[in-house]
């Protein structure tokens, strides 16, 4: 499993930051950026699934 | 919409600074002729009012109704103006910048609208491109890691507040006002901080506010008791010397090399002063208010600190208080509504927050909720910049106040003993409480 990130979507609400910090850093306005590229450890997968069920910008997809 | 990308923002000198609006603009801040209080609504549905007493206290039954059976409502007052219920509409409107402008986001009886792109409070006033400009000034100080150094000196706010909150009760039968003692304090100090103003003058501050977001046009202004005039002396010092602050940082700003003109910098800090105040305490008074009603949440917080991140977001989900507005700009259709250029159209987030086609049990206060992509805070290129700090205050707030009392009720069974704000920000003005058991905390 893995994660695309549309960084043009992205309004930094930040829920992404909050849920999976392992997966999502911020820059320094508070934008969403994406730290892991191909496929997310097993371990993280469940937070890969809760930050993409909670943008709401749907601004992070998972691709299985 | 008249600027273009390439144009440099409209620069100024600072010497002489003196905001002041166009001659032809209303601001809602300035001396007026009132247009008095509003008459009862006739009928939802064709003569709405967000700023009478009846839809203060009863929004979500209000939001419930367009949801399922109007979905976009009217009213000829306020020069004409829509609320389109739905989450899809609420979305769809956030997020076309072409056909709603942002130069009015306060539904009021003067039909103030600024000048597009910039507005009179920039960024939320202003409309692509100038928009990106005036937001990124403001998001560096307000990303999430900016914020995190804030944290300890909220905390220690929010305890002090709650050793009296605590010591008013053991002398009144553990009845106090959860909201006038506790929620709003909160915000004010946070930010009276951050823009280099003393934590003292909150009662000023919340009258400006009062005037502006919860009877919008309705109140008369004395000329030397403006919001204009408290903030341009703030500035003058600053311009002269500065601190280390936000009011500060925006007066000698610069984008590419030319500064910002007066209106921008005042503007700007006007918003941070409006933006962040009624809002946060009324989604902590909010908070409070449901704690009180639902033991089983209160106990669950006390006890599991792993619901926490899901609690914050169904609180802001449910609870939201930020209604917003646009300016129609060009002839649309939505939902069969067919808007014509100048009408308002409002933004009811809170109303979309509890959509069924958006969430599951959307009716329901779901505090461990996975999948919450809420419109708190809006949706699109406005989405609130202050939202990282507005949710560390919310937590901090929530945490001290569910550590130190260990139980409370409202203190009256009739529902009209909370009292809640009008206009398009919503949250508990007065909440009387009884306080059961409660342990005031150490000072950090
Ligand atoms: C729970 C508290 C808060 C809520 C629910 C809230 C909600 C919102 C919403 C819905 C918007 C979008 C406006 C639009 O679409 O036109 C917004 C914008 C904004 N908010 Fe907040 N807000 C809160 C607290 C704060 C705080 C604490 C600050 C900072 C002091 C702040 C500063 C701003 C600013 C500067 C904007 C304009 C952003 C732009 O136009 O790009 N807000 N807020
Ligand atoms: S939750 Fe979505 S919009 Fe927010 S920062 Fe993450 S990716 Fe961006």
């Amino acid at each position: 499993m893995r994660i695309q990130f549309e960084r043009d979507a992205c309004q930094g609400h930040n829920r992404c930051y909050l849920l999976a910090p392992e997966i999502f850093d911020v820059d320094d306005e508070g934008y969403a950026v994406l730290r892991i590229d191909g496929d997310l450890p097993p371990e993280l997968e469940e937070k890969g699934r809760l930050a993409a069920d909670n943008c709401p910008e749907y601004a992070i997809t998972v691709i299985d | 919409m008249s600027s273009s990308a390439e144009q440099p923002p409209p620069g100024g000198p600072r010497a002489g600074f003196a905001p002041r609006l166009d001659q032809d603009e209303v601001d809602l801040d300035q001396p007026i002729t009132p247009a008095g209080q509003h008459p009862p609504v006739q009928d939802w549905d064709t003569d709405f009012d967000h700023t009478v007493t009846e839809y203060a206290q009863n929004a979500p039954e209000v939001w419930r109704h367009y949801r399922e059976s109007c979905p976009v409502a009217h009213t000829e007052r306020f020069g004409g103006a829509w609320f389109p219920a739905r989450h899809s509409d609420v979305e769809a409107i956030a997020h076309d910048t072409d056909h709603f402008s942002s130069r009015g986001v306060i539904v009021n009886d003067l039909g103030f609208r600024g000048q597009a792109p910039v507005g009179f409070a920039p960024p939320i006033t202003s409309d692509p491109p100038f928009h990106q400009i005036a937001r990124k000034l403001l998001l560096g100080p307000f990303s999430p890691k900016a914020v995190a150094a804030l944290e300890p000196a909220a905390r220690e706010t929010c305890r002090s507040l709650l050793r009296d909150t605590i010591a008013a009760a053991e002398g009144s039968g553990g009845i106090v006002d959860a909201a006038q003692s506790y929620s709003q304090h909160i915000p004010v100090r946070v930010i009276a901080r951050m823009l280099g103003l003393p934590e003292s003058d909150g009662e000023v501050f919340r009258k400006f506010i009062h005037r502006i977001l919860e009877k919008p046009g309705q109140v008369a202004v004395a000329p030397d008791d403006t919001m204009a005039a408290y903030l341009e002396t703030a500035i003058l010092e600053r311009i002269a010397e500065p601190r280390d602050d936000l009011i500060s940082y925006l007066a000698h700003a610069d984008v590419d090399g030319v500064p910002l003109t007066p209106d921008h910098v005042f503007g700007s800090i006007a918003l941070l002063l409006i933006a962040g105040i009624d809002t946060t305490w009324s989604a902590i008074g909010s908070s409070l208010w449901h704690l009180a009603q639902n033991p089983e949440h209160h106990e669950r917080l006390r006890n599991d600190p792993e619901v926490w991140p899901f609690a914050i977001e169904e609180f802001l989900r449910y609870y939201a208080p930020v209604t917003m507005a646009r300016v129609v700009e060009e002839p649309v259709t939505v939902n069969g509504a067919e808007m014509d250029p100048g009408d308002w159209v409002l933004l009811p987030f809170p109303s979309a927050n509890r959509d069924s086609e958006a969430f599951d049990d959307a009716e329901e206060f779901v505090i461990d909720r996975k999948r919450n992509r809420h419109a708190a805070f809006g949706l699109g290129i406005h989405r609130c910049a202050g939202s990282n700090l507005a949710r560390m205050e919310l937590r901090v707030a929530l945490k001290e106040w569910v550590d130190a009392v260990e139980s409370f009720e409202l203190a009256s069974d009739d529902p009209d003993a909370v009292r809640w704000a009008t206009g398009q920000v919503r949250g508990p003005r007065e909440l009387p409480v009884r306080i059961l058991a409660a342990t005031a905390p150490e000072p950090t």
